[in-house]
């Protein structure tokens, strides 16, 4: 089905809900709004139960005779197991602020993606088979009974969250329904209900290290080729280093950087980076082909699927003998690392403090996971003066920041990356408050919404933060949406295309790299191509 | 049909205490055991549903941080949110102070607007802040007020809320300002709940369950201090309360209609209370997103269930793929000769290539 044109999409949007009662609205399984379920073999890959080939359309999604048992089951022990959602599904008191905060309901107007029904659809179910009022007096308790219809329509609205947590920072009890989703879809995993663009990658990610599946020397490949590139454009070529045993510091970034646009630009940033700190400083850093995916889409299936793909990074580093762990720019991926990783995985104690090779500056937030954000690091090498940086080289470009979900509202990482942008940058606005910072709009594709499929869905979601862009475009003739995630730079593309056409999407290091002075270099253009500020007629 | 629902349960239970305590004379069933049970089942039930929750594992320090963290670069020192992003359990106290006493987090709300565009926008919205707060703090007054009834000599501290309360000396006896604002608070709530379509369509019967009793409470309070037909003696309510505290109940003469049915939709609030969503009361205090510090890369946070899980180890990894390794310069742990066999990337399930943790 063809998405509408961005015009007749946003008529289409009402914010007042139908009067049938919300139970009794059936549900409808719309095209362009789900992802296609999962091939058997993805989940085969990794032992996830109850694989078979299903399809979300069709009446009879093929669940194992005991469906009904192993959810509630499921439930029942994650009740027990997370205080989260233990107190999550007690204490909602339906106020209602968390209503118009989602981008899908704000984007769509479907009323069960208002974050509250999202987790009344999971909470029924928790009244109507789990508490005594609710299994008495049934619907007048808030209660109903897990059917198939229930289930169908749980596994359709979970996979219209991106577990963005917006939501949760105005909820006066900070209910998150980005929890209650995250255990959502590990119960619907129980069911062999996971989507082929989040079972696919979990799969490549166990097997090949990365989500994309490229086998070693391909990953190495495409690094070399992304060289060649930085040589076209600047006369210099790194020669990165990889799986090299007692190198200083290990590098992971999301594989989504090493291979599509506009993220690869991204990673070209990083490329020039540490080749001028190699050659300047002597800084020694290595990329893994085994661990070579930051991102972590078992974050987007379970808990333990989480831990299994995070796994490889404390491995990989102590088999390299590395000192510390340097992060590329992810969204989830961070939360992931600073919110999970060190629980789940460490503390890894073959790993020392992180310190700065060439500012000496000890990194004692990281005390206890041994990991780093590359932007903190190199925020702190700008402040000492460590990077020659030339900012006119990014005057063609009007830039705003988009924050991205998981570092502003898991981390708290708000300052790092305008401290750099703007250190690179002469034109730098910032987007409205209420749409940046802890308030900022997710880019409407994120925990592994992002295949083809659901384009409809995605440029909904998109357009809370497409119509910040656009309020700065408009104003301040903005034209680069600069970003710290690699499924930012994917989808941001996509939703700028569709509602905003003439703003760019890119990398902060992308702008780090256009402005960075390489010794010896011969730089014409920017990383795209594009003829640099003052050279265009050259 | 959901509010006709909760507001048909209160008049029943209106009724009930009339025709119970009123026309068929059962006092001490009104007026000593129901309130007695009432009591027992709050306290028992809070406690038990908060321990519940308590003893509940928080394997992962989740929280929603809501501004600059503190750990972080220097120069970005004076930037930290301490209040929204507390980086210590100090600031978690901070945090939860202002979350519990003061509604932080309601207190950002916004409200979204289509225009003709595409153009979305946001404005701020306060309204719920301010009518929660109208209604919490009042009740807090109002529940701090009846302490006069249980008390004797009443302490200087309710005295003086209660003139306090009733400084504007408007009426006789004079109108208490707490009982005004609540109902006006109740009332906003209710509306809001009637009338913005969103939140008509999420709300429940035990969403207007609890507003149309507590605005029965209200009600039937405000009637006995100032409608003639409905006032009561207060001599003999403070003897019956005094009687309660003392445990040596007794049920005086002369005690209205008016009174059993305010104490009875007090019981039932009480009994209510821990079976429902009125828990929020302990449930804030509970809430991972908000009262853990943000400190989970700095220091390490013990999962209590963490269990092993195997993952697929770089042996493995290399065994599958070493032949391809070696061809493109990539270092191994093993020289390609000794495990030619298995170099040829074949298929190893992925059970045996695991490595335990």
């Amino acid at each position: 089905m063809a998405t509408p044109k961005p015009d007749v999409l946003y008529r289409n949007i009402s914010h007042h809900p139908p009067e049938l009662d919300w139970m009794d609205v059936p549900l409808e399984i719309k095209p362009g709004r789900y992802c296609y379920s999962a091939d058997a073999a993805s989940l085969e890959a990794v032992g996830m139960p109850n694989a078979r080939s299903w399809n979300p359309t069709d009446e009879d999604w093929k669940l194992p005779a005991n469906w009904k048992e192993t959810f509630l089951e499921g439930m029942k022990d994650r009740l027990q197991r997370f205080r989260s959602f233990k107190v999550f599904m007690d204490i909602c008191v339906r106020c209602g602020a968390c209503a118009d905060k989602c981008h899908f309901f704000i984007g769509s107007g479907d009323p069960k993606n208002m974050p509250v029904l999202r987790a009344e659809l999971l909470r029924s179910v928790y009244r109507g088979e789990m508490t005594k009022a609710g299994q008495i007096l049934g619907r007048m308790a808030g209660g109903r009974e897990l059917n198939e219809k229930v289930l169908k329509e749980i596994w359709y609205y979970y996979y219209q969250c991106t577990e963005c947590r917006r939501c949760s920072v105005y909820c006066p009890y900070g209910i998150d329904q980005a929890e209650i989703t995250i255990i959502g879809r590990e119960l619907l995993n129980l069911l062999g209900l996971q989507t082929e663009w989040i079972g696919k990658p979990v799969a490549n990610c166990n097997r090949l290290g990365n989500h994309l599946g490229l086998p070693p020397h391909t990953f190495k490949d495409n690094i070399d080729f992304l060289c060649d590139d930085i040589e076209e454009a600047t006369g210099i070529k790194p020669e990165p280093t990889f799986n090299k045993k007692g190198a200083d510091i290990l590098f992971i970034t999301p594989s989504g950087d090493v291979f599509a646009e506009p993220g690869i630009f991204t990673c070209m940033g990083y490329l020039i980076l540490f080749h001028y700190l190699q050659e300047e400083y002597g800084m020694d850093i290595t990329w893994s082909t085994y661990a070579s995916e930051g991102g972590n889409f078992g974050f987007f299936t379970s808990h333990e699927m989480m831990k299994k793909l995070n796994a490889k990074m404390y491995h990989e580093a102590e088999r390299l003998g590395v000192k510390w762990i340097l992060g590329g720019e992810c969204g989830h991926m961070w939360r992931v690392l600073h919110q999970y990783m060190d629980t789940m995985n460490g503390p890894p104690e073959f790993l020392e403090v992180p310190v700065s090779p060439i500012t000496g500056t000890r990194f004692d937030h990281a005390a206890s996971t041994k990991m780093i954000h590359i932007v903190e690091f190199v925020a702190d090498l700008i402040k000492h003066k460590k990077l020659p940086l030339d900012k006119s080289r990014n005057d063609h470009l009007k830039v705003t920041f988009h924050d991205s979900c998981n570092p502003s509202r898991g981390m708290g990482f708000l300052e790092e990356p305008r401290y750099v942008i703007n250190n690179v940058c002469n034109h730098f606005y910032e987007m409205p408050e209420g749409t940046i910072k802890e308030q900022t709009f997710c880019c409407g594709a994120g925990s592994g919404l992002n295949p083809g499929e659901n384009e409809e869905l995605r440029m909904m979601g998109g357009l809370p933060r497409a119509n910040a862009v656009k309020f700065v475009r408009d104003r301040k003739g903005v034209n680069t949406l600069a970003n710290v995630c690699a499924i930012d730079r994917a989808t941001l593309s996509a939703s700028m295309e569709y509602w905003v056409p003439d703003v760019g999407v890119c990398g902060v290091h992308e702008l780090l790299a256009n402005a960075l002075i390489l010794p010896g270099e011969d730089r014409q253009t920017d990383l795209r191509g594009e003829p640099l500020p003052g050279k265009e007629d050259e | 049909m959901k509010a006709i629902y909760s507001l048909i349960l209160v008049v029943a239970l209106i009724l009930i205490a009339m025709i119970g305590a009123g026309a068929m004379g059962m006092g001490a069933l009104f007026g000593v055991i129901i309130p007695y049970v009432a009591v027992l089942v709050f306290i028992v039930g809070f406690v038990v549903r908060v321990v519940q929750w308590g003893k509940t594992p928080v394997p992962f320090r989740i929280p929603t941080t809501c501004g600059q963290a503190r750990k972080s670069l220097p120069m970005f020192k004076d930037k930290w949110n301490r209040l929204d992003n507390p980086g210590t359990k100090l600031g978690v106290v901070g945090r939860m102070f202002f979350e519990v006493f003061l509604f932080r987090s309601l207190f950002r709300n916004t409200k979204v607007e289509l225009h003709q565009g595409p153009h979305i926008a946001y404005s701020s919205s306060k309204w719920l802040w301010i009518f929660a707060l109208i209604f919490h703090y009042t009740f807090l007054v109002i529940f701090l007020r009846h302490m006069r009834f249980f008390t004797e000599p009443v302490p200087e501290i309710f005295v003086t809320m209660d003139h306090m309360d009733s400084m504007f000396q408007i009426l006789s006896p004079a109108l208490y300002l707490s009982s005004v604002l609540i109902l006006v608070a109740l009332g906003y709530l209710l509306l809001r709940r009637l009338l913005v379509p969103t939140v008509r369509y999420i709300s429940q019967p035990a969403d207007y369950f609890p507003l149309f009793l507590i605005i029965g409470i209200v009600i039937s309070g405000m009637l006995m201090r100032y409608i003639g037909a409905f006032k009561t003696d207060l001599m003999p309510v403070k003897e019956l309360a005094m009687g309660l505290v003392q445990f040596s109940p007794t049920v005086p003469e002369g005690i209205g209609t008016t009174f059993f049915v305010h104490l009875f939709l007090v019981s039932v609030l009480l009994i209510y209370f821990p079976f429902s969503k009125l828990m929020h009361l302990g449930g804030v205090f509970l809430s991972p997103t908000r009262n853990l510090p943000n400190d989970s890369r700095e220091k390490h946070h013990e999962n209590p269930w963490n269990y092993p899980v195997k993952f697929h180890s770089y042996q493995s990894y290399e065994d599958e793929n070493r032949a391809v390794m070696v061809e493109s310069g990539l270092p191994v742990e093993k020289p390609l000769e000794e495990k030619a066999e298995e170099a040829s990337g074949d298929e190893t399930p992925d059970e045996n290539a695991e490595k335990k943790e």
